[in-house]
């Protein structure tokens, strides 16, 4: 069995003016560089449980967080619902970091993009900022594409070049963990498959929790994967096992494409 | 059919709009001519309006204090403006709670859309002697018209950078939250650069409503032919000194008239094309 990186243990999450909770009593284990796929028909609360993990939520005011999500590092765990302080939600963020939907580079170029993040976090080193943006490119495999235009907008790129910006981006803040939510759904086949092929080679470095609507995009790149009904954790296990051989019978029905 | 009915009167507004500039141009230019023949350049630089009392094809006009009147009491209303309805729209976008941004909002809207007029009179009778017990003066001058004028446009000018700021798409500023910035890195960094044309665009109309406005500043700027040694000092502009001397003026000083009102046609029409072309142009696509 592999290292915990983080787990939520009976966590439940209700949106502001909302009276049912939108997660209910979540126990789900994210394993140590593995590749977590999070699946389930729209509405379930994939997208949810995920801005959960860095407390974006937080964003908005109101929304109710019960139980725990913990965070292991080598000192221990730390129960991330605890954070009060902007410099704790800072600290979090670069730890845990995160991808959208639809890429969503900065009005800056390429370069400030990237260095962005470096930046926020007080590196102020001119040519660690240089490295460290020029590993990031690398590490999200579009040095060569922008190697020439650094200094240029980031918003003259193809889509599927901003999202593997973005992923540069997080990347180049270290984070333990990276959470993608359905990072591909707006992108065409082949940037699909370059993000894939990117995020897989991540996980050496990272942990990825990943939310998807594909199947087969949960089935190639994932190591464990969560299947989430109506609010509920369904059936959590190695990938293998969830696509092959479910437990549950709803588990079965969705991933044979009897509903959803 | 329809479609086509649209496309030919939209053509035509179009076209209309495009005369009409060519037609102001020109009648300015034209009842400036003899002004512009008389004085030349030397009109902006000089700072005497005297007319002939018998013979009005005579007299000697010079433009410098109301135009110097127009861009100090101009400049003051923008530097005060700018930094206030700027952190009005931040305020209402990104700071303020829910309850609190309809009804700032609505009083907002509602002050922008007061005549100017009334700001003229609540200024003189209001705040001038305010002005006149705490900086000196006598209540009337540069610095009462400038501060009026800038609570004139700060509310227009709040209300269109708010409408920008709130065009931000909420994952932008979730993804700059994600990497660790803070709320006024946020602002600093993605709300103010992804807003810039519509910021630029509110100051540059600001800009051309604060060189054009006539009533409020009439009131206020003590309407003098005198340059401003002090910013509390009487002195007069462009539209204020055309209002004024419209209904008497005749023959070489009406002329001149012309000649103020081509320059500040002008002026505008710089400042708008320069905003447009230059910062617009420049925006990050
Ligand atoms: N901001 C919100 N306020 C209230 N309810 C919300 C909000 N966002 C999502 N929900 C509700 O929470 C549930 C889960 O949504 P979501 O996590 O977006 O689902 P998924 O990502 O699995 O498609 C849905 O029923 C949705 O309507
Ligand atoms: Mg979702």
């Amino acid at each position: 069995m592999s290292k915990l990186i983080m787990e939520t243990k009976d966590f439940s999450f209700t949106y502001a003016g909302v009276d049912t909770p939108s997660l209910k009593k979540i126990n789900l284990p994210i394993k140590e560089s593995k590749i977590t796929a999070l699946i389930g028909p729209s509405g379930c609360g994939k997208s949810t449980l995920l801005r959960a993990m860095n407390r974006i939520h937080d964003l908005y005011p109101g929304n109710k967080y019960e139980g725990e999500i913990n965070l292991y590092s080598a000192d221990g765990k730390e129960n991330i619902l605890n954070i009060k302080k902007e410099n704790d939600f800072i600290k979090l963020r670069q730890r845990v970091g995160m991808i959208f939907q639809k890429p969503t580079p900065f009005p800056m170029s390429i370069f400030d993009n990237v260095a962005y993040g470096l930046k926020l976090a007080g590196i102020k080193d001119k040519t660690e900022i240089q490295e460290r943006v020029e590993n990031a490119l690398k590490g999200a495999a579009i040095w060569n594409e922008t190697k020439d235009r650094l200094h240029t907008s980031a918003l003259g790129m193809s889509g599927g070049q901003q999202q593997r910006l973005c992923i540069a981006r997080a990347v180049a803040l270290k984070p333990e963990v990276m959470l993608f939510d359905e990072p591909t759904s707006a992108l065409d086949p082949i940037s699909t498959g370059a993000i894939e092929e990117l995020i897989s080679e991540l996980k050496n470095d990272v942990s990825i929790v990943i939310v998807t609507h594909n199947m087969q995009q949960a089935s190639r790149l994932s190591d464990y994967t969560a299947f989430m009904y109506l609010g509920d954790l369904i059936e959590y296990d190695k990938t293998d096992i969830i696509f092959m051989n479910p437990k549950e019978k709803l588990t079965e029905d969705y991933i044979t494409g009897r509903f959803g | 059919m329809g479609g086509r009915l649209f496309k030919n009167f939209s053509f035509f507004s179009a076209t209309l709009s495009f005369f009409i500039l060519i037609g102001i141009f020109s009648i300015l230019f034209t009842y400036a001519q003899d002004s512009i023949h008389q004085f030349g350049f030397d009109f902006l630089s000089s700072e005497i309006w005297e007319a002939d009392e018998d013979d009005e094809d005579i007299g000697i006009f010079g433009g410098f204090i109301p135009i110097v009147g127009t861009m100090l009491s101009t400049t003051i209303a923008m530097i005060i403006a700018t930094p206030l309805a700027m952190g009005i729209a931040i305020f209402l976008t990104e700071i303020a709670h829910k309850t609190l941004i309809k009804p700032v909002s609505i009083a907002i809207e509602l002050l922008a859309a007061i005549p100017s007029i009334i700001y003229g009179m609540w200024g003189l009778f209001y705040f001038a002697p305010i002005i006149q017990s705490t900086f000196g003066g006598q209540g009337v001058g540069l610095l009462t018209a400038g501060i009026v004028l800038a609570i004139m446009i700060i509310p227009f000018m709040a209300a269109i950078t708010r409408d920008s700021m709130n065009t931000v798409p909420d994952v932008l500023k979730e993804s700059a939250y994600a990497m660790g910035a803070t709320k006024f890195e946020v602002i600093k960094d993605v709300v103010m650069p992804y807003s810039k044309g519509g910021i630029i665009g509110s100051i540059i109309l600001a800009l051309g409503r604060a060189l054009g406005e006539t009533m409020a500043v009439a009131f206020l700027i003590g309407s003098v032919m005198q340059i401003p040694s002090k910013i509390t000092d009487p002195t007069t502009s462009i539209p204020v000194l055309l209002a004024n001397n419209f209904s008497e003026a005749q023959g070489l000083e009406m002329s001149s008239m012309y000649y103020l009102a081509l320059i500040l046609f002008i002026v505008s029409f710089i400042i708008i094309s320069v905003a447009k072309f230059y910062f617009l142009g420049k925006k990050v696509k």
